[in-house]
């Protein structure tokens, strides 16, 4: 830093002269010009540098390797030994023929509509709620905030646990007042409700912290405007807070869609995806396919996460779309 | 400053991309466990030793013998035939691992381990049927540490109170009627593990060989029978439902409440059932009809993967005869609470020091290895399908018979 290049003092005393001399424009844009071909184009290759190894080594080569492994056929032997065979789309094929496939679409679909439909609804009317700044609303928010603040495995085995079907909470409760006992995580009626449950208190707060500072982004000489009006309570939601929130709300759920996706834990604690396939989804499938056996299956299972990544894309060009549709209009 | 040099920038930049380069080829070279000749890497599944157990010391102690440090790391049994993958892969294995006994085939079948007579170690007084799951293609690929089994533990006052003598359950039959009896009683019959893992399958096994089925052939009559009982059992009350979730730890919480007759467990809970607030008794598992059903082997084989410089083998042999001779053995069944030693010599020496643990190592004599039958690296597939079955007919997804066509035709598809 103590050594001076002719070129930074030069860029220096320009930027200078841009400022005070009409003449100058001429010279500076002459300058600009020049420099691309040295020292500046190395600086940008050398800022960019760090980021681009970063997603190289984080980004393009799992998600690389994840292709490799789902076409070539990576038994066990093969995975040790770097040698496996190319199996194209055969794996593809595989994941698509077999009997656990319908299931596990359907589940996933009904797991991720259903806990960001939930999710959003309460975590807005909760914004709404706290968003009216009562006394304690400060603590009340922060103690909303305790799901997302617990590790994992803790809520889904507090949940599982008072889930258990002869011993839980629920069901104790539920016989208390003269009901029938409720196999919740045994039974293939009710395993998919359970986690959709669990899922759906995990993810409020996330929804929650996300509408709640997008309420705040609206101004409020609008609901002054409006109150003078004399509009009701109801007006006042539909037709100012949910219309102003929509760019936040479109975010906020595709954000929930990608999570939601691809939830692995929650399920896996509870059920492990069971009983038999009834609650299992595309990522749970992965998972139990990679490290749920003695057996690892590399080659389906990247095959299965593939699926979810391009799923998950599908989506963000649909979201893309739609806010380049609101920016138009 | 605000217009800096962009030289300087640039060299910074730089300077940054090859320190951040350094810093990971010096951690990729950080990971290579293997590389120093005094260390020698030890992997186990026992994470509730740590480093302060005395399993830790024993550990220890076969490798000041060596005249070598062991380093051990432990992980879940699961995760840990993952890592030997990985590890095996990137060409880091540790010199040695301790690994549950189905498992063994599996990594054997990669080509990652080390025989026995490479390595230099005699197996010849070791158990037949304990040595039989490390054993693919005539090759044997490491010695059981010690083995375990299942059986029946029962609540001696709960039974007391229904008026069962446990000496009168030979076989399924006996058994039933004994349930009833308890539940007639208004205790809690029996629980036992059917969660959806090789847990699950290796509480089944019992009774799915004891009706005589194959695991070659899950949906035989015989497979019917074994999961019916099972089914039988839920729907008359006797076993609670949440036995679809339960893991084998969770079983034995539930027996240790005190509120039922039987449980299904293992060796390693002989400690814990003399120290429940209750009498506890053990008897074996009936076959469908009479006599003892050959329980599935349980327990670790230590092996040696292979390592690019085979100069280790020496230290990693001497490592491993000082975990198998009888003392050794005797010293580990202490240490776990039981397990029984898998030679004749360490079983008489175990016995000496612990008579009352007679009956297991009898249990452990006549039981079975799941990946016997030369079912090999067949088994874990197999499982998985008859696991799925179980699940699928206790949650009343589908009858007996059904789920153990599809687990049957799953099982085929997965072998190929």
């Amino acid at each position: 830093m103590t050594t001076t290049s002719v070129e930074a003092t030069g860029r220096a005393s320009d930027g200078g002269a841009a400022g005070g001399k009409p003449a100058a424009p001429g010279r500076d844009a002459r300058r600009r010009r020049a420099l691309p071909g040295s020292a500046s184009r190395w600086t940008a290759i050398g800022f960019a540098a760090p980021l681009l190894a970063y997603l190289a080594v984080f980004y393009a080569y799992p998600l690389w390797r994840n292709i490799e492994l789902s076409v070539h056929d990576y038994t066990v032997r093969a995975f040790v030994q770097g040698n496996p065979a190319f199996a194209g789309f055969e794996k593809y094929t595989e994941v698509f023929a077999s009997d656990s496939f319908p299931t596990a679409l359907l589940n996933t679909a009904l797991f991720t509509l259903v806990s960001i439909a939930f999710q959003y609804a309460i975590g807005l009317a909760l914004a709404v709620f706290f968003h009216a700044n009562f006394r304690l609303s400060g603590v009340l928010r922060a103690l909303f905030l305790v799901p997302w603040l617990l590790p994992l495995i803790v809520s889904s085995s507090t949940w599982a646990w008072m889930l258990n079907s002869d011993n839980g909470i629920i069901n104790s409760v539920i016989e208390s007042f003269g009901g029938t006992q409720i196999n919740w995580l045994t039974s293939p009626d009710t395993a998919l409700i359970a986690v959709i449950t669990a899922n759906i208190w995990l993810g409020i707060p996330f929804n929650l912290v996300i509408l709640y500072a997008g309420l705040q982004q609206i101004p409020d000489e609008i609901y002054e405007a409006a109150s003078l009006d004399g509009v009701t309570a109801r007006q006042r939601f539909w037709r100012i807070t949910f219309p102003l929130l929509r760019p936040v709300s479109a975010i906020t759920l595709l954000l929930g869609f990608v999570y939601t996706l691809k939830v692995v834990d929650v399920i896996w604690i509870m059920t492990t995806g069971g009983p038999g396939d009834s609650s299992l989804t595309l990522a749970v499938w992965s998972y139990r396919e990679a490290f749920g056996t003695g057996q690892p299956d590399f080659s389906p299972a990247a095959a299965i996460g593939n699926l979810l990544i391009v799923i998950a894309l599908v989506f963000g060009f649909v979201h893309l779309r739609m806010q380049r549709g609101w920016e138009k209009s | 400053m605000k217009h800096n040099r962009p030289l300087a920038r640039s060299a910074a930049a730089g300077l940054a991309v090859v320190a951040l380069a350094a810093a990971a080829a010096c951690s990729s070279g950080g990971g290579d466990g293997g590389g120093d000749a005094d260390t020698y890497t030890w992997w186990d599944p026992y994470p509730q030793h740590d480093e302060n157990s005395e399993w830790t010391a024993r550990v220890e102690a076969c490798g000041e013998e060596a005249g070598v440090t062991i380093e051990r790391t432990a992980f879940d049994t699961t995760a840990l035939t993952n890592q030997a993958l990985l590890a095996a892969q990137e060409g880091t294995s540790p010199d040695i691992i301790l690994l549950d006994n189905p498992a063994v085939s599996t990594l054997a079948d990669t080509g990652m381990l080390t025989t026995v007579d490479e390595l230099g170690l005699d197996v010849t007084g070791v158990d037949e049927n304990l040595l039989a799951a490390g054993v693919v293609d005539d090759k044997t690929y490491g010695i059981p540490v010690g083995a375990n089994t299942l059986a029946i533990y029962y609540n001696a006052d709960v039974l007391a109170a229904a008026g069962v003598d446990p000496a009168s359950i030979t076989d399924w039959d006996s058994l039933t009627a004994a349930l009833a009896q308890v539940t007639g009683n208004g205790d809690k019959g029996i629980t036992f593990a059917a969660i959806g893992t090789e847990e699950g399958s290796f509480q089944f096994l019992p009774w799915f060989w004891g009706a005589g089925a194959d695991l070659r052939d899950l949906d035989s009559p015989e497979a019917q029978a074994a999961l019916e009982l099972w089914t039988g059992w839920l729907e008359s009350g006797y076993a609670p439902n949440s036995v679809l979730t339960n893991s084998q730890n969770t079983t034995w919480e539930e027996f240790l409440t005190g509120e039922f007759g039987f449980a299904v467990n293992g060796t390693w809970q002989v400690n814990s059932a003399a120290e429940a607030g209750f009498e506890t008794g053990v008897i074996q598992i009936p076959a469908q009809s009479g006599g003892v059903a050959p329980a599935p082997t349980g327990g670790e084989f230590i092996i040696a993967p292979v390592q690019s410089d085979t100069g280790r083998y020496d230290v990693t042999r001497q490592i491993v005869e000082c975990m198998t001779t009888p003392e050794g053995f005797v010293e580990t069944a202490m240490t776990f609470a039981y397990y029984i030693p898998p030679t004749a010599e360490g079983q008489e020496a175990l016995l000496e020091a612990k008579p009352e643990l007679e009956p297991w190592v009898a249990a452990v004599q006549e039981a079975k290895g799941r990946t016997s039958d030369n079912l090999g690296t067949d088994y874990p597939k197999i499982s998985e399908a008859l696991w799925t079955a179980v699940q699928n007919a206790l949650s009343g997804a589908a009858t007996p018979a059904e789920a153990l066509q599809q687990a049957q035709s799953d099982a085929e598809a997965a072998i190929g």
